[in-house]
Formats: structure tokens, C-alpha cells, sequence
């Protein structure tokens, strides 16, 4: 594979970031070599610095960050030392980036083709006429719908993974011997990323194109990349090729990355039939105005279980969380709590109604105030509530803080964003713990987080249910995180409930037709998994695709 | 003439080529002088192209020969003026950074400059205003017996002026130098308690209505619009005028009319901010937590929305005051504001505007109508800068 020069080569990389008037370090000292045509995985948590190392490749570094040691090659040619107008001749041409998010990465103002064709034309490598065909044909590559017509919508008009693939294309346009994909399907539901995944790794294979392949989903990276390299707080941890790596992981850190999915709950004894549930949703349809979101659904959560509902973005599971809750009063049916009915509408539940239903958002930055310490975001729930005052207050604070594993001296005169991603989403909890319910929403609460984090947040949610014997409805995508936690499992789609039951007969067939889609669309850490389901399946009989057949 | 000038521009452009060339020569084909385009090379010769003739310009305002010198006097005012400032800025930044708390020292730590001369001036503006009848050598009122009009500051008498009288004194025998301190207090201190009642009336309004929305947010946004379509320093003469004729009947100062009414056209801007806001706050997730809580509209606005909104509506406070005081000096300048015999900026200018006329052949007396526009001006950048600076550390820019 290296025989001649490595199409990327840098040596002894370091970057260090702006933060406090101080320079800080970000990668210490990475060496990265890419081959031509080759697929190289990066992958770690988030703050590990891949985003950072996979730009510093293009000899680019984000505001307030710099390039203070090692260098980078590319092709030969040194980038940090490099002429603008060098520099400006490879990036976009022969280097493409594919951002995280191509919703925010395409400019909304123009179409699709436009802005396809402003790269091969700026550099001068096509025409804008034959630039156009050649998109068309690139769309057809990767398997959009309408290829001729797709490239005159706006952004805004197609779908997310649509988009991801339109953005793949437009790196593809000038046919660049690397590019470098940033996260590209974390945004999107299971059955859209195996789509992308698809089609991306057919174009890299078609074109011999070589990629740098960012993401913390190992078996994504396990589908898409030869070689995989794990970075642990700017440090590397290990390299070496796909099937090496995840039979005989030589680290540590890495054998626990692998781990991570291991954990799962014991099963629980049957409901007693004929007990009233905690919670139960009784044929509620909901609407967004006139436009009807949710459709006849019904289901019981019982006391101290877990009850997980999935489905894809869209599929109505927040809005029954919505419902539930009373910020959006369902159009018909009834919510019922420990069998008396909710009044609809949250304003007109009484307080001993709304403690008993407590909620835990995905995004901890969004809930929590900012401009509140800690102490006073627990507090204010033990005072509204418990109506404690004073030295009760603070003791049951204090308590809870330890109930959530974090040390009550340290952290009660906190700032939010003075923690990290897995602390706020404890304090999150704890808010939810001190009006102390019956019945808590989980709302993808572990969506936002990185994978062993996440696992830690499980488990603090499974230990907390038994000690208080909770009832959670689980709101989640990540099947691998209803595997884990879940006791009974819901599967919605488009506003109605497909399936549901007890998690074992969910994960063991037969299935519904989507559920199936579902579960078989989750990657698996086998390298040859979306080979064989594309070979089982059929390239159309994957993603949107297969959905719209339903 | 147009010969002459476009022969400078292309003289500049060959020597913008020249540096930029000699730079990379010099400095061995450094990324800096490779890379730089030829329009940022321009603007270095450019600007030292400005530099040279304000050194020139200012050697002429320093000339023996009063002709030339009068021609320059006000250009070289204003360098020196700047440099003093500058200067004492520095200074202050110095002192803040060795003085004070651990939080202060780090503020000023990272002040830049403009922002640490806005402070020195509005606090100098502060002391002032508060201690005006102290520090004034004379009444704002005073008509001082057996003393004839003379506007010439300095208290020079080889040059016109009075010792007693350092800014001289008006055309009917008051200190000028005691109206400007007065003028500090009555219009600073009128504008700061308009302002503070257009941010009371604007905020409560603008958070209400993001809060609860639907009908309320409608009847109150659509009213503002109106409010806001009428141009607002015509609307406030037009008001002004009204309140003149009301205020002797109802026997209360015009003055408190035009802290109303200035504080109701400026609470429309306040209102639009606030809403705005406070409608990107609405929607988040500890808003949603703190409703479904059950808390009310009062802990909600309070508690919730008005500490994270605090960052904006500084800022925007400080703009405003800005707009207030100086419609205020506009009014007062048009004769329906602040009222004689109060000493008030904006007036004085009106007063002793006449006197702009002999900038020509003695620029010392036509500094009297521009102390009072130079006070006015001079606020409203250092306040400006002050905004500037605390927009930018909250919007958590780097560099």
C-alpha cells in the first residue's frame, strides 16, 4: 500500500487551543500517514481533538487554535509553510471537507447545484455546463432520488441524508484525493445513516479517493475505515487495521470503548395483571395546530419499570412526551396517573400532580439556567415543592448530590458550564429526583453523550430506579441503549405505535416489518456487517427507501 | 486638480508594490509580506500616508505665524486632545490593574484601551455631576455683577481672557465653566433617569409579551409599531409642544413631561429588544422545566429570563442612554427642553452658537459654543466604547 509517498504525512503534531489568555494543549505530538486510496478511522470521545487533527490534515486550524509543532504534508508538499495561493490551489480541489451537520454547511440561499459547481468551476477544472452533468451523474452515484432534478432545490427541500450525500457529492466534485469526513451521520436516524454509509464508501471505492473518516461510533468506523486510530485527550492511543483492531484490542482504554455496550439489565418479573398502571396514555391523538402528529396511541407504564419508546425523528415520541406532561394537550383520548385522569393542560394540574411527573431533556446545556449555581437549580424544586428552608433544604440537597455521585462541597456553588457533558446531565437528574416522583421522562438523555459517559448515566438511572423503585418512559433512537436499560419497549412511526411488548420478544423475531428495518439497521461492530446486509437486502431495500415501501 | 490626485493614488500604489517587495526582501519571503494582498499593503502606506500629513498638520497649528496656526488651531486641539487621553486611559488601565479586587484587576487585565477611557470619562462625568455644587466655582444661575461677556477660555489675559473665569463667561455675565458642570447634572442626570424608566416600561412590556404571547404580545407589538412609524424627534417636539401649553395649567415642571415622553418613544426600542430576547430564552429547556414545575409568571420572568437577558440590555442600555441624552440636548437646542435659567448642554450650545462664526480668524472665542458639543460628544464615545467592549465579552468573541 506505501510503496511511494504517503498522500498524507504528518509528524509529531501539536495544537493548542486559546482559552483563558493561555495556549493549551489540544493534540500532543500525533503522527498521522494516509496512503492513497486508503480509509482511515479516527475515533474518541468528544474534546478527544479528532475534529481538530482531521483539519489540521488540510493545514487548516479553526479560530484560536494553532499549529505549534510537527508538520503536515500533503503530496509532498508542506502545508504549514505553504503560500496562500498554493494552499488555495489544493483545498477544495484536491482536499474536500464534508462538515457534521450539512443542514448548517449549505448556504440556504442557493440550490444545491449552484453551489455544487462553484468549486470545479473556480478552480478552473470544468466548465459550469459539464460541472452540471457531471453532479447529475455524481447524484445518481450516491443514489439520490430525481438525480436530474435534485441539484435545482434549495437546501431546505431535501431531507437531512439526502443532503448529507448532495454535501458528499459537492466534496467529490472535483475529484479530490482526500476528503475528510466530520462526523458525517451522527445527526441522522439509523435507517438514513446506513444509506449515506453505503454510499459513501461506494464513491471512496469507485474514485480510489483516500478519507479521513471522523466519528466516536466504533462500528460505523468499523464499516467505513482499513485502519482505525483511537485519540484519548490529544493523545494517540492505538493504530492499526479494522479487523486487527476490534478482534485484539492491545489498550486499555480501547478494550473499554469495546465494552461499553456490555451492560444490560436483568429482567424483571412479569406485570401483575390487573394492577393500575402509573402512567397510562389512552388513545391520544395529538395536533400541532391542524396538522394531526399523533394518531390513537395507547400504552401502561407500571410501577418501577422501564418503558423505552423508539422511532425515528418524527415518529411522535417527544410529542407523546408533550402530551404526557400537559405542554401539549392531546386533541383526544386521556392520560391517566395511578388511575385518576390528568387534566390536559399542565396549568390546570394541581402541584402535587405536576411533582409526581418530572422530566430529564437530552440537551443539558439548554436545561439548565446558566446564571444558576448548582445548589440553587436543586434547591429550587426541594423549596417549591417540600417547602424546605434553610439548613433542610441545603441537607437535602446535599443528598441528593450524593444520591447522583457528586461530591456536595464541590459542586454546589457550580456554574453549569463549569461541568461537563455527564455532570450537567446528573444535575438534570437530580433536579427531576428532588420533587421526588413517581414517574420521570428520559428524553434521549444519552443521545448527546459519549459512549462511556453515557453508560454512566445508565447506570446511575437503573441503581436510582431500584433504590426508589421509579417509573421511567425512555425516550430514545439508540436501540443499543433500549437493549440496556429498557423492560418494555414501544415503536412508533409517523404518530402511531407499531409494536409493543416486553424487551426480549421485541429483540427476537418475528418483528413488525419496521421494527425489523429498525433493529437490522443498527450497526454492528463486525467490518463486514453492511456488506452482508447489503448483499442480503438489495441497495434499494435499505434506508428512506425501504421506509417509504411501508 | 484631478491631474494631481490620481497621480498621488497611482504614486501610492507604486509604493504599496515597493513595500511590499521590500518586505519580502528584507525578511526572506516571510508568510506575512508572501501572502499579503496587494490592497492590505496599500492601506499601510495609506495610513501612513495620514499619519505624515497629521504630524505636518499639527506643526503648522503650532506656527509662530498666527495665520497659519489659527487655520490648524482646532486640528491640533483635537491630536492633543487625543494623545492626553490617551495617555491618561493607559494610566488608568495601569491602576486598575494593580488596584482593586482580584475580579477588577482581571477586567482591566483584558480592557482594551477604548474601553478603560470610556470608564476613566464616565466616571469623571460621574464625580462631576454628583458634587456639581462643590466643584462649581459660581451658581449655574448666577449672573455675576459687573462682569462683561467674554467667551475666551484659557484665563489668559495676554490673549482676551479672565483669570477668574477660566472658560470665560456667557453673553450675560455667568461662568461658563460652572454651566458646564451643572449642565453635567441636569442633563446627564435626566437622561440616565429617562433611560432607566424607558428600560423599566420596555422591559417588563417586552418580557411579558414574549412570556405569555399570543393576544397580549399582538396588541403590544402592533402598538409599538405605530409608535415607531411616527419619526421620534418630530413626534417629541410635536408632544413637547402640547405639554408646554399643559405643564403651567397643571402646575407640574415641563421637565417631568419630557422625561415622560422621551422614556415612552425610547421604551418601543427597549420593547422590541426585550421581546426578542426574552423569546430566545422562552423556548428553552429550563424554561420548560421551570413552567411544568409550576412556578409562576414572576419567578419565571426574574428568576429565569431577566438574569440571562442582563448581557444585551447592559449593552442596549448603554446605547440608549446615548439616543436619550442626546435628544434631550436636541430638544433643549429647539427650545422645548430642559428650560432656562437650568444650565443644560444642549441649550448653551443654542446660546452661544453664534460665536462658531469666528473660528475662521479667532478660534479661542469659537470654542464656546463647541465645549458644550465637545462635553455631549465626548460622553456619548465613552459610553459607546464602554458598549462596545461589554457587547464584546459577552457575545464571547476571541480577539
Amino acid at each position: 500500500m506505501s510503496d511511494e509517498t504517503p498522500l498524507v504525512k504528518m509528524r509529531g503534531v501539536k495544537l493548542e487551543g486559546r482559552s483563558d489568555e493561555t495556549w493549551n494543549l489540544i493534540i500532543n505530538g500525533v503522527d498521522l500517514t494516509l496512503a492513497r486510496g486508503e480509509v482511515l478511522g479516527l475515533i474518541g470521545e468528544s474534546g478527544a481533538g479528532k475534529s481538530t487533527l482531521g483539519l489540521a490534515a488540510m493545514g487548516y486550524t479553526r479560530d484560536g487554535v494553532r499549529i505549534s509543532e510537527g508538520t503536515v504534508e500533503f503530496d509532498g508538499i508542506d502545508l504549514l509553510t505553504a503560500s496562500a495561493a498554493t494552499k488555495r490551489e489544493l483545498l477544495g480541489k484536491r482536499i474536500a471537507y464534508v462538515a457534521q451537520s450539512a443542514a448548517a454547511s449549505f448556504n440556504p440561499a442557493h440550490k444545491l447545484m449552484d453551489q455544487h459547481v462553484e468549486g470545479p468551476v473556480q478552480h478552473g477544472v470544468m466548465g459550469r455546463g459539464e460541472s452540471e452533468a457531471d453532479g447529475i451523474e455524481l447524484y445518481r452515484k450516491l443514489r439520490l432520488p430525481n438525480p436530474e432534478e435534485i441539484g435545482f432545490r434549495y437546501p431546505h427541500q431535501v431531507s437531512g441524508g439526502q443532503l448529507q450525500r448532495a454535501m458528499t457529492a459537492m466534496a467529490m466534485s472535483c475529484r479530490p484525493d482526500l476528503i475528510i469526513f466530520d462526523e458525517p451521520t451522527t445527526a441522522l436516524d439509523v435507517t438514513t445513516q446506513i444509506e449515506v454509509l453505503a454510499s459513501i464508501r461506494d464513491i471512496v471505492e469507485q474514485f480510489n479517493t483516500a478519507a479521513i473518516y471522523i466519528t466516536h461510533d466504533l462500528a460505523v468506523v468499523a464499516q467505513m475505515a482499513d485502519r482505525i486510530k483511537v485519540l484519548l485527550k490529544g493523545d494517540e492511543v492505538e493504530t492499526a487495521d479494522t479487523r486487527t483492531m476490534l478482534a485484539a484490542p492491545t489498550q486499555d482504554y480501547t478494550k473499554s470503548l469495546w465494552a461499553v455496550r456490555s451492560f444490560e439489565r436483568p429482567r424483571k418479573p412479569d406485570v401483575i395483571t390487573g394492577s393500575t398502571p402509573v402512567v397510562s396514555v389512552q388513545n391520544v391523538d395529538a395536533a400541532y395546530g391542524k396538522v394531526p402528529v399523533l394518531y390513537d396511541v395507547s400504552f401502561d407504564m407500571h410501577a418501577g419499570r422501564t418503558v423505552a419508546v423508539v422511532g425515528e425523528s418524527g415518529s411522535g415520541k417527544s410529542t407523546t412526551a408533550r402530551c404526557i406532561t400537559g405542554l401539549l394537550p392531546p386533541t383526544a383520548g386521556q392520560i391517566m396517573l395511578d388511575g385518576e385522569v390528568l387534566p390536559p393542560d399542565y396549568r390546570k394540574r394541581s402541584k402535587d400532580q405536576l411533582r409526581q411527573v418530572q422530566m430529564i431533556y437530552q440537551m443539558a446545556d439548554t436545561a439548565l439556567n446558566p446564571r444558576m449555581s448548582i445548589g440553587q437549580i436543586i434547591a429550587r424544586p426541594v423549596q417549591f415543592y417540600l417547602g424546605l428552608t434553610g439548613g433542610a433544604k441545603r441537607k437535602r440537597v446535599d443528598a441528593l448530590l450524593e444520591q447522583i455521585e457528586l461530591e456536595p462541597t464541590e459542586y454546589y456553588n457550580r456554574l453549569p458550564s463549569e461541568l461537563s457533558g455527564g455532570q450537567k446531565q446528573r444535575i438534570g437528574i437530580a433536579r427531576a429526583l428532588a420533587a421526588e416522583p413517581k414517574f420521570i421522562i428520559c428524553d434521549e438523555v444519552t443521545s448527546a453523550l459519549d459512549q462511556l459517559v453515557a453508560e454512566g448515566i445508565l447506570r446511575l438511572l437503573a441503581k436510582l430506579q431500584d433504590d426508589l423503585s421509579l417509573t421511567y418512559m425512555f425516550i430514545t433512537h439508540d436501540l443499543a441503549t433500549v437493549k440496556a436499560i429498557s423492560d418494555e419497549v414501544v415503536v412508533m412511526k409517523d404518530g402511531r405505535v407499531v409494536e409493543q411488548g416486553p424487551k426480549d420478544d421485541m429483540f427476537k423475531p418475528p418483528h413488525h416489518a419496521y421494527t425489523d428495518l429498525l433493529l437490522s439497521s443498527v450497526p454492528e461492530m463486525d467490518p463486514d456487517w453492511l456488506t452482508n446486509l447489503l448483499a442480503e437486502r438489495g441497495v434499494d431495500n435499505i434506508g428512506d427507501a425501504a421506509v417509504d415501501k411501508m | 486638480m484631478i491631474i494631481w490626485i490620481l497621480a498621488t493614488l497611482v504614486g501610492m500604489g507604486a509604493l504599496a508594490w515597493g513595500f511590499r517587495f521590500a518586505g519580502q526582501a528584507a525578511t526572506g519571503n516571510a508568510p506575512k509580506f508572501r501572502d499579503m494582498p496587494f490592497g492590505v499593503a496599500y492601506g499601510y502606506v495609506l495610513g501612513a500616508v495620514v499619519l505624515l500629513w497629521l504630524g505636518w498638520a499639527y506643526l503648522q497649528g503650532r506656527s509662530a505665524d498666527p495665520l497659519v496656526a489659527n487655520k490648524f488651531f482646532f486640528l491640533r486641539i483635537a491630536i492633543e486632545g487625543f494623545i492626553i487621553f490617551a495617555i491618561a486611559a493607559w494610566l488608568f488601565r495601569i491602576l486598575g490593574r494593580s488596584v482593586g479586587t482580584a475580579w477588577t484587576k482581571k477586567m482591566f487585565r483584558s480592557m482594551p484601551l477604548t474601553a478603560s477611557f470610556g470608564i476613566l470619562t464616565i466616571l469623571i462625568y460621574a464625580i462631576l455631576a454628583i458634587f456639581a455644587p462643590a466643584i462649581a466655582p459660581y451658581g449655574q444661575e448666577q449672573i455675576i455683577p459687573g462682569v462683561a461677556a467674554n467667551i475666551t477660555p484659557g484665563g489668559d489675559p495676554a490673549l482676551g481672557g479672565s483669570p477668574d473665569f477660566p472658560l470665560g463667561t456667557d453673553q450675560i455675565g455667568r461662568d461658563i465653566l460652572s454651566r458646564l458642570i451643572y449642565g453635567a447634572q441636569n442633563t446627564v442626570g435626566i437622561a440616565f433617569a429617562t433611560t432607566l424608566l424607558a428600560f423599566l416600561l420596555g422591559g417588563t412590556f417586552g418580557f411579558l409579551a414574549a412570556t405569555l404571547g399570543g393576544w397580549l404580545d399582538q396588541v403590544l407589538s402592533r402598538l409599538v409599531d405605530v409608535l415607531m412609524a411616527i419619526p421620534s424627534l418630530i413626534f417629541a417636539l410635536l408632544l413637547m409642544t402640547i405639554a408646554s401649553v399643559w405643564a403651567p395649567e397643571l402646575g407640574i415642571p415641563l421637565t417631568v413631561f419630557m422625561v415622560l415622553i422621551i422614556a415612552v418613544i425610547d421604551s418601543t426600542r427597549v420593547y422590541r429588544l426585550a421581546r426578542a430576547v426574552g423569546q430566545n430564552i422562552v423556548v428553552m429547556d429550563y424554561i420548560e422545566a421551570a413552567k411544568l414545575r409550576g412556578e409562576g409568571l414572576g419567578y419565571l420572568v426574574f428568576k429565569e429570563i431577566l438574569p440571562n437577558a442582563t448581557a444585551p440590555l447592559l449593552a442596549e442600555f448603554g446605547l440608549r442612554f446615548c439616543f436619550v441624552f442626546l435628544t434631550i440636548a436636541a430638544l433643549s437646542f429647539l427650545g422645548v427642553g430642559i428650560q432656562p435659567p437650568l444650565a443644560d448642554w444642549g441649550t448653551m450650545v443654542r446660546d452661544l452658537g453664534g460665536f462658531v462664526n469666528y473660528a475662521q480668524f479667532a478660534p479661542m472665542a469659537a470654542t464656546a459654543p463647541l465645549l458644550a458639543a465637545g462635553a455631549i460628544a465626548l460622553l456619548t464615545v465613552a459610553v459607546n466604547f464602554v458598549v462596545d467592549w461589554m457587547l464584546h465579552k459577552s457575545s464571547g468573541l476571541k480577539e
